[in-house]
């Protein structure tokens, strides 16, 4: 398959950045989105121009690192795959394919495609964590923990923190990502002693990196490359209230 | 970065991944182990005389932060065919094609090979020192590991 594609390109933080255009020629149907940019990467450096910057690490939809526009959809089209897992068949032979990265203000492009996420760093240090010894992992009916809950705390321990939810939200609203965090702990047991503390520090460090307010378009549970749900939120909205009321 | 040749850093990894695939594998023999030793050195010196990276050494760089786990991976790739030569048993992921039982399993030397190989540094292109750290168990001895 044959693509055209329109790639911004952008040296550095400061740099106003552009849209680059290049050809990828003879892509297998089966390749996945990043690897259709390594063969246009190599060939950029046969050339002797500088290939183009983005994240990527396990390239099996876990690590989170490799989120990009595809087309203005965060990871491309297709509902649940990160694009990673993007295939080439995915798009028509010889279209053109526009790729940005995550525009949101509290991710500042580093390079090209690659942005600054350690704003959800910052978010998950503020109180995405317990702080009680477990020690090694108890019998699994030590505490009993009853399906449905965990399986509602699996569902949004899913999230891989990549990003895409901020990026779809025309608000820049992390909301989808801080749920997924806080619902997950407070859901289990373990997460309990510390909700009231966490759910405030990690929603107040959230408005202090600058992302968005909700306003309930739901555009960030249709993008989420692990389709976590928006009634994540609304536990959110709740653990919050009860943390300031109670 | 001053290399300015003409192969990618990807090239090179290619290669050197094909080298330790076919010689260097789950099965490995004394011949294609000494094969290894003699194309990873080759390969490590075309790499440092041929490669070309692109771009800036002070801005983000893929392709420079590339090259340097691949420089990594000539001298780590080496390290692992001659300690997989000198092993001459086999045992656990290490499987020297000439050591196997009747039944084709995994067979140890403990005589000789009990002990963990620490391989000393000793500087660009010497051979590495062999510390041997040995192995000694008091309550469990050691046993052939049988699926069957």
């Amino acid at each position: 398959m044959d693509f055209t594609l329109k790639v911004w390109r952008q040296k550095d933080r400061n740099d106003k950045g552009r849209f680059g255009h290049y050809k990828a020629k003879d892509i297998s149907p089966d390749a996945s989105f990043l690897e259709m940019l390594d063969v246009v990467n190599t060939g950029l450096v046969m050339k002797g121009e500088e290939p183009i910057a983005f994240d990527h690490d396990c390239r099996e939809g876990i690590c989170g690192s490799c989120g990009v526009m595809v087309n203005g959809r965060a990871h491309g089209p297709g509902r649940g795959v990160a694009t990673c897992e993007l295939r080439m068949r995915s798009f028509d032979d010889g279209e053109e394919i526009v790729v940005e990265p995550w525009r949101a203000t509290p991710f500042p492009v580093i390079k090209d495609l690659v942005v600054d996420r350690s704003a959800f760093d910052r978010i998950i240090t503020a109180g995405g964590f317990i702080s009680a010894r477990t020690g090694s992992a108890p019998d699994a009916n030590a505490i009993p923990v009853p399906k449905v809950i965990a399986d509602e705390a699996f569902d949004a321990a899913a999230c891989i923190g990549c990003g895409a939810c901020v990026a779809a939200c025309k608000n820049g609203s992390a909301m989808l990502f801080v749920a997924a965090k806080v619902s997950q702990l407070a859901l289990l047991p373990q997460g309990h002693a510390e909700r009231t503390l966490r759910v405030e520090r990690m929603v107040a460090q959230m408005d202090a990196e600058g992302f968005g307010a909700c306003s309930n378009t739901e555009a960030c549970e249709a993008e989420c490359p692990k389709e976590i749900s928006v009634s994540h939120i609304a536990r959110l909205n709740r653990e919050y209230l009860r943390a300031r009321v109670l | 970065m001053s290399v300015n040749g003409k192969r990618t850093v990807d090239e090179f990894h290619k290669a050197l991944g094909k080298v330790m695939w076919d010689y260097v594998g789950m099965a490995r023999n004394r011949t294609g182990l000494q094969k290894a030793l003699e194309l990873i050195p080759k390969l490590r010196e075309e790499f440092w005389s041929d490669v070309k990276i692109v771009g800036a050494a002070n801005d983000l760089n893929n392709e420079l932060e590339k090259a340097g786990r691949v420089a990594d991976f000539f001298e780590l790739g080496e390290l692992l065919a001659r300690d997989a030569l000198h092993r001459e048993e086999s045992c656990g992921g290490h499987f020297r094609e000439e050591y196997h039982t009747e039944e084709g399993e995994a067979k140890r030397d403990d005589e000789r090979f009990s002990y963990v190989a620490a391989w000393e540094f000793t500087g660009d292109g010497n051979t590495p020192n062999l510390h041997k750290e040995p192995l000694s168990f008091e309550y469990v001895k050691p046993s052939q590991r049988s699926y069957k």
